[in-house]
Protein backbone atom coordinates (compact mmCIF):
# COMPACT_ATOMS: atom_id res chain seq x y z
CA UNK A 1 0.00 0.00 0.00
CA UNK A 2 2.68 2.62 1.34
CA UNK A 3 4.97 1.41 -2.15
CA UNK A 4 1.84 2.16 -4.22
CA UNK A 5 1.15 5.73 -2.37
CA UNK A 6 5.03 6.11 -3.15
CA UNK A 7 4.55 5.36 -6.98
CA UNK A 8 1.50 7.95 -7.37
CA UNK A 9 3.48 10.60 -5.88
CA UNK A 10 6.48 10.02 -7.63
CA UNK A 11 4.47 9.49 -10.65
CA UNK A 12 2.93 13.07 -9.89
CA UNK A 13 5.55 14.77 -9.15
CA UNK A 14 7.03 13.48 -12.61
CA UNK A 15 4.37 15.28 -13.98
CA UNK A 16 5.07 18.46 -12.26
CA UNK A 17 7.24 20.34 -15.21
CA UNK A 18 4.51 19.52 -18.45
CA UNK A 19 2.18 21.15 -16.22
CA UNK A 20 4.11 24.36 -15.32
CA UNK A 21 2.84 27.46 -15.86
CA UNK A 22 4.86 30.31 -18.23
CA UNK A 23 6.44 32.71 -15.63
CA UNK A 24 6.92 37.05 -15.40
CA UNK A 25 10.38 36.06 -16.05
CA UNK A 26 9.48 33.87 -19.17
CA UNK A 27 7.12 36.90 -20.71
CA UNK A 28 10.29 39.72 -19.61
CA UNK A 29 12.74 37.17 -21.25
CA UNK A 30 10.00 36.97 -24.69
CA UNK A 31 9.42 40.50 -25.00
CA UNK A 32 12.95 41.54 -24.19
CA UNK A 33 14.23 39.39 -27.35
CA UNK A 34 11.67 40.61 -29.23
CA UNK A 35 12.32 44.21 -28.74
CA UNK A 36 16.46 43.51 -29.30
CA UNK A 37 15.37 42.32 -32.95
CA UNK A 38 14.08 45.66 -33.26
CA UNK A 39 16.39 47.67 -31.27
CA UNK A 40 19.69 45.85 -31.13
CA UNK A 41 21.12 45.95 -27.25
CA UNK A 42 17.88 46.72 -25.83
CA UNK A 43 17.47 45.84 -22.16
CA UNK A 44 14.15 46.47 -20.22
CA UNK A 45 14.08 49.35 -17.90
CA UNK A 46 11.80 49.41 -14.83
CA UNK A 47 12.18 53.44 -14.49
CA UNK A 48 10.90 53.41 -18.30
CA UNK A 49 8.26 50.95 -16.98
CA UNK A 50 6.99 53.40 -14.83
CA UNK A 51 7.31 55.87 -16.55
CA UNK A 52 4.31 54.40 -19.08
CA UNK A 53 2.40 53.11 -16.08
CA UNK A 54 1.67 56.48 -14.70
CA UNK A 55 1.92 58.26 -18.10
CA UNK A 56 -1.74 60.26 -18.32
CA UNK A 57 -1.73 59.28 -22.40
CA UNK A 58 -4.62 61.36 -23.04
CA UNK A 59 -6.83 59.44 -25.21
CA UNK A 60 -9.48 57.89 -23.33
CA UNK A 61 -11.63 60.73 -21.06
CA UNK A 62 -12.85 57.90 -18.84
CA UNK A 63 -9.47 56.14 -18.77
CA UNK A 64 -6.79 57.97 -19.48
CA UNK A 65 -3.93 55.91 -17.45
CA UNK A 66 -3.18 52.94 -16.47
CA UNK A 67 -3.58 53.71 -12.99
CA UNK A 68 -7.21 54.36 -13.46
CA UNK A 69 -8.39 51.04 -12.70
CA UNK A 70 -5.11 49.41 -11.48
CA UNK A 71 -4.29 52.17 -9.02
CA UNK A 72 -0.71 53.56 -7.82
CA UNK A 73 -0.18 50.88 -5.50
CA UNK A 74 0.68 47.81 -7.47
CA UNK A 75 0.66 45.54 -4.55
CA UNK A 76 -3.23 46.38 -3.67
CA UNK A 77 -6.22 45.49 -5.48
CA UNK A 78 -7.28 48.01 -8.03
CA UNK A 79 -11.05 49.31 -8.94
CA UNK A 80 -12.53 49.37 -12.32
CA UNK A 81 -12.86 52.95 -13.07
CA UNK A 82 -16.62 52.93 -14.84
CA UNK A 83 -17.70 49.31 -13.46
CA UNK A 84 -16.42 49.31 -10.36
CA UNK A 85 -15.43 45.67 -10.45
CA UNK A 86 -12.05 44.84 -7.81
CA UNK A 87 -9.72 44.07 -9.63
CA UNK A 88 -6.79 41.85 -8.71
CA UNK A 89 -2.98 43.19 -7.54
CA UNK A 90 -0.77 43.81 -10.56
CA UNK A 91 2.50 42.19 -8.85
CA UNK A 92 2.82 39.06 -9.29
CA UNK A 93 4.29 38.80 -5.51
CA UNK A 94 0.48 40.10 -4.25
CA UNK A 95 -0.92 37.95 -6.87
CA UNK A 96 0.86 35.09 -8.18
CA UNK A 97 -1.35 34.78 -11.02
CA UNK A 98 -0.28 37.65 -13.13
CA UNK A 99 2.08 37.08 -15.86
CA UNK A 100 1.64 33.20 -16.05
CA UNK A 101 -0.35 32.92 -19.56
CA UNK A 102 1.04 34.47 -22.47
CA UNK A 103 -2.28 34.62 -24.01
CA UNK A 104 -3.77 36.18 -21.24
CA UNK A 105 -1.03 38.48 -21.04
CA UNK A 106 -1.02 39.60 -25.03
CA UNK A 107 -5.09 39.59 -24.57
CA UNK A 108 -4.67 42.45 -22.19
CA UNK A 109 -1.83 44.33 -23.28
CA UNK A 110 -4.03 44.22 -26.72
CA UNK A 111 -7.44 45.37 -25.35
CA UNK A 112 -6.12 47.67 -22.79
CA UNK A 113 -3.19 49.28 -24.98
CA UNK A 114 -5.62 50.27 -27.70
CA UNK A 115 -7.78 51.90 -24.99
CA UNK A 116 -5.23 53.92 -22.96
CA UNK A 117 -2.63 54.36 -25.14
CA UNK A 118 -4.23 54.57 -28.58
CA UNK A 119 -2.56 51.57 -30.08
CA UNK A 120 -0.99 48.52 -29.53
CA UNK A 121 2.15 48.25 -27.23
CA UNK A 122 5.84 47.73 -28.74
CA UNK A 123 7.66 45.05 -27.16
CA UNK A 124 10.09 47.09 -26.02
CA UNK A 125 7.07 48.83 -24.13
CA UNK A 126 5.80 45.36 -22.55
CA UNK A 127 9.41 44.28 -21.53
CA UNK A 128 10.14 47.62 -19.33
CA UNK A 129 6.47 47.07 -17.77
CA UNK A 130 7.04 43.79 -17.08
CA UNK A 131 10.49 44.87 -15.45
CA UNK A 132 8.47 47.72 -13.52
CA UNK A 133 5.85 45.08 -12.61
CA UNK A 134 8.47 42.78 -11.07
CA UNK A 135 10.26 44.56 -8.45
CA UNK B 1 -57.35 24.30 -0.55
CA UNK B 2 -56.68 25.07 -4.26
CA UNK B 3 -56.22 28.65 -4.17
CA UNK B 4 -53.44 28.02 -1.16
CA UNK B 5 -51.45 25.79 -2.95
CA UNK B 6 -51.37 28.48 -5.74
CA UNK B 7 -50.52 31.10 -3.43
CA UNK B 8 -47.83 29.06 -2.29
CA UNK B 9 -46.69 28.40 -5.26
CA UNK B 10 -46.23 31.85 -6.07
CA UNK B 11 -44.64 32.62 -3.10
CA UNK B 12 -42.19 29.70 -3.42
CA UNK B 13 -41.40 30.99 -7.07
CA UNK B 14 -40.79 35.03 -6.11
CA UNK B 15 -38.59 33.17 -3.79
CA UNK B 16 -36.69 30.86 -5.76
CA UNK B 17 -36.38 33.89 -8.17
CA UNK B 18 -32.46 34.78 -7.32
CA UNK B 19 -31.57 31.47 -7.74
CA UNK B 20 -33.35 31.48 -11.44
CA UNK B 21 -30.20 33.63 -12.44
CA UNK B 22 -28.03 30.47 -12.12
CA UNK B 23 -26.73 28.60 -15.03
CA UNK B 24 -24.40 25.90 -15.40
CA UNK B 25 -21.04 26.89 -15.63
CA UNK B 26 -18.93 28.20 -18.00
CA UNK B 27 -15.67 28.93 -17.64
CA UNK B 28 -15.11 31.12 -20.48
CA UNK B 29 -17.69 32.69 -19.93
CA UNK B 30 -17.29 33.38 -15.76
CA UNK B 31 -13.57 34.89 -16.99
CA UNK B 32 -13.96 37.04 -20.11
CA UNK B 33 -17.48 38.21 -19.27
CA UNK B 34 -16.10 38.58 -15.24
CA UNK B 35 -12.85 40.70 -15.91
CA UNK B 36 -14.22 44.00 -16.01
CA UNK B 37 -17.96 43.78 -14.64
CA UNK B 38 -19.55 40.88 -12.73
CA UNK B 39 -20.23 37.88 -15.70
CA UNK B 40 -23.91 39.15 -16.07
CA UNK B 41 -26.78 36.63 -15.91
CA UNK B 42 -27.67 34.96 -19.40
CA UNK B 43 -31.27 35.24 -18.57
CA UNK B 44 -31.28 39.21 -18.39
CA UNK B 45 -30.97 39.82 -22.25
CA UNK B 46 -32.32 38.20 -24.64
CA UNK B 47 -30.84 35.86 -27.58
CA UNK B 48 -31.30 38.55 -30.23
CA UNK B 49 -29.53 41.21 -27.70
CA UNK B 50 -26.85 38.87 -26.97
CA UNK B 51 -26.11 38.36 -30.87
CA UNK B 52 -25.78 41.97 -31.42
CA UNK B 53 -23.95 42.53 -28.38
CA UNK B 54 -21.48 40.04 -29.04
CA UNK B 55 -20.85 41.14 -32.67
CA UNK B 56 -19.00 44.28 -31.97
CA UNK B 57 -16.92 43.46 -28.56
CA UNK B 58 -14.50 45.85 -30.08
CA UNK B 59 -16.48 48.67 -29.53
CA UNK B 60 -17.71 47.17 -26.18
CA UNK B 61 -20.01 50.65 -24.17
CA UNK B 62 -16.43 52.40 -25.16
CA UNK B 63 -14.29 49.99 -23.92
CA UNK B 64 -12.46 47.10 -26.45
CA UNK B 65 -13.26 43.80 -25.41
CA UNK B 66 -12.22 41.79 -28.47
CA UNK B 67 -12.05 38.74 -28.22
CA UNK B 68 -10.84 35.74 -30.74
CA UNK B 69 -13.59 34.96 -33.17
CA UNK B 70 -13.45 31.09 -31.33
CA UNK B 71 -14.12 32.58 -28.39
CA UNK B 72 -16.76 35.02 -29.58
CA UNK B 73 -18.85 32.26 -30.88
CA UNK B 74 -18.70 29.80 -27.54
CA UNK B 75 -19.58 32.27 -25.40
CA UNK B 76 -22.91 34.18 -27.38
CA UNK B 77 -24.25 30.34 -28.28
CA UNK B 78 -23.67 30.22 -24.26
CA UNK B 79 -25.57 33.22 -23.65
CA UNK B 80 -28.06 32.71 -26.47
CA UNK B 81 -29.07 29.05 -25.28
CA UNK B 82 -30.00 30.56 -21.67
CA UNK B 83 -31.15 34.34 -22.91
CA UNK B 84 -33.90 35.91 -21.54
CA UNK B 85 -37.46 35.68 -23.30
CA UNK B 86 -39.76 38.63 -23.75
CA UNK B 87 -39.55 42.29 -24.43
CA UNK B 88 -38.88 42.80 -20.97
CA UNK B 89 -35.34 41.40 -21.30
CA UNK B 90 -34.85 43.63 -24.57
CA UNK B 91 -33.16 46.84 -25.05
CA UNK B 92 -32.56 48.91 -27.82
CA UNK B 93 -29.36 49.89 -26.09
CA UNK B 94 -28.21 46.21 -25.55
CA UNK B 95 -27.97 47.46 -22.11
CA UNK B 96 -29.24 45.50 -19.02
CA UNK B 97 -29.66 48.44 -17.07
CA UNK B 98 -32.50 49.70 -19.95
CA UNK B 99 -34.82 46.46 -20.09
CA UNK B 100 -37.95 46.79 -18.61
CA UNK B 101 -37.14 44.41 -16.34
CA UNK B 102 -34.00 45.77 -14.66
CA UNK B 103 -36.02 48.93 -13.72
CA UNK B 104 -39.06 47.24 -12.83
CA UNK B 105 -36.69 45.31 -10.65
CA UNK B 106 -34.95 48.69 -9.21
CA UNK B 107 -37.95 51.23 -8.64
CA UNK B 108 -37.60 51.17 -5.05
CA UNK B 109 -33.51 51.75 -5.20
CA UNK B 110 -33.44 55.95 -5.03
CA UNK B 111 -31.03 58.10 -6.55
CA UNK B 112 -29.27 58.75 -3.64
CA UNK B 113 -28.08 55.14 -3.57
CA UNK B 114 -27.02 55.14 -7.37
CA UNK B 115 -25.22 58.55 -6.62
CA UNK B 116 -23.04 56.95 -3.65
CA UNK B 117 -19.67 56.73 -4.14
CA UNK B 118 -19.87 52.73 -3.05
CA UNK B 119 -22.24 52.34 -6.34
CA UNK B 120 -21.29 55.13 -8.58
CA UNK B 121 -22.70 52.84 -11.71
CA UNK B 122 -25.65 50.83 -12.70
CA UNK B 123 -23.26 48.03 -13.69
CA UNK B 124 -21.68 47.79 -10.43
CA UNK B 125 -24.36 44.75 -9.73
CA UNK B 126 -22.01 43.56 -6.24
CA UNK B 127 -22.34 46.78 -4.65
CA UNK B 128 -25.38 45.50 -3.23
CA UNK B 129 -25.64 42.00 -4.71
CA UNK B 130 -22.53 40.89 -2.17
CA UNK B 131 -22.58 37.48 -3.31
CA UNK B 132 -23.05 37.98 -7.23
CA UNK B 133 -19.90 37.33 -8.32
CA UNK B 134 -20.31 33.42 -6.80
CA UNK B 135 -23.61 33.68 -8.44
CA UNK B 136 -25.84 34.29 -5.14
CA UNK B 137 -28.40 37.25 -6.77
CA UNK B 138 -30.89 36.54 -3.81
CA UNK B 139 -32.94 39.18 -1.87
CA UNK B 140 -31.14 38.02 1.21
CA UNK B 141 -27.72 38.82 -0.14
CA UNK B 142 -28.34 42.61 -1.05
CA UNK B 143 -26.67 44.99 1.21
CA UNK B 144 -27.37 48.36 0.12
CA UNK B 145 -24.66 50.92 0.86
CA UNK B 146 -25.81 52.99 3.37
CA UNK B 147 -28.19 51.13 4.46
CA UNK B 148 -32.00 50.49 3.14
CA UNK B 149 -35.04 51.00 5.73
CA UNK B 150 -32.58 51.53 8.65
CA UNK B 151 -30.29 48.44 7.44
CA UNK B 152 -26.49 49.24 8.06
CA UNK B 153 -24.66 49.18 4.55
CA UNK B 154 -22.16 46.50 3.79
CA UNK B 155 -18.47 48.60 3.89
CA UNK B 156 -16.71 45.52 1.99
CA UNK B 157 -16.67 47.01 -0.96
CA UNK B 158 -15.12 50.81 0.23
CA UNK B 159 -11.97 48.45 0.71
CA UNK B 160 -10.49 49.55 -2.81
CA UNK B 161 -11.55 53.06 -2.58
CA UNK B 162 -9.20 53.89 0.53
CA UNK B 163 -5.90 53.13 -2.16
CA UNK B 164 -7.20 55.91 -4.62
CA UNK B 165 -8.05 58.78 -1.73
CA UNK B 166 -4.13 57.59 -0.11
CA UNK B 167 -2.60 58.45 -3.07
Amino acid sequence: MKTATTAIALLCLALVPLARAETPADMLARYSAEAARMTPGFSPSAERGRAFFNRDWGVSQKMPACESCHGKNLRAEGKHIITGKRIAPFSPQANPERFTSVTKVEKWFRRNCTEVVGRECSAAEKADFIQFVMQ
Amino acid sequence: MRPSIALFLFLFCSAAWGDRLTVPAHPKWQEECGSCHVAYPPQLLTADNWQRLMQKLDKHFGANAGLEPQEVQDISAFLQRHAGRGSRYSADSLRITDTAWFRHEHDEVSSKTWSDPAVKSRANCTACHVKAEQGDWSERSIRVPGGRGGEDGDDDDDEGDDDYEDD
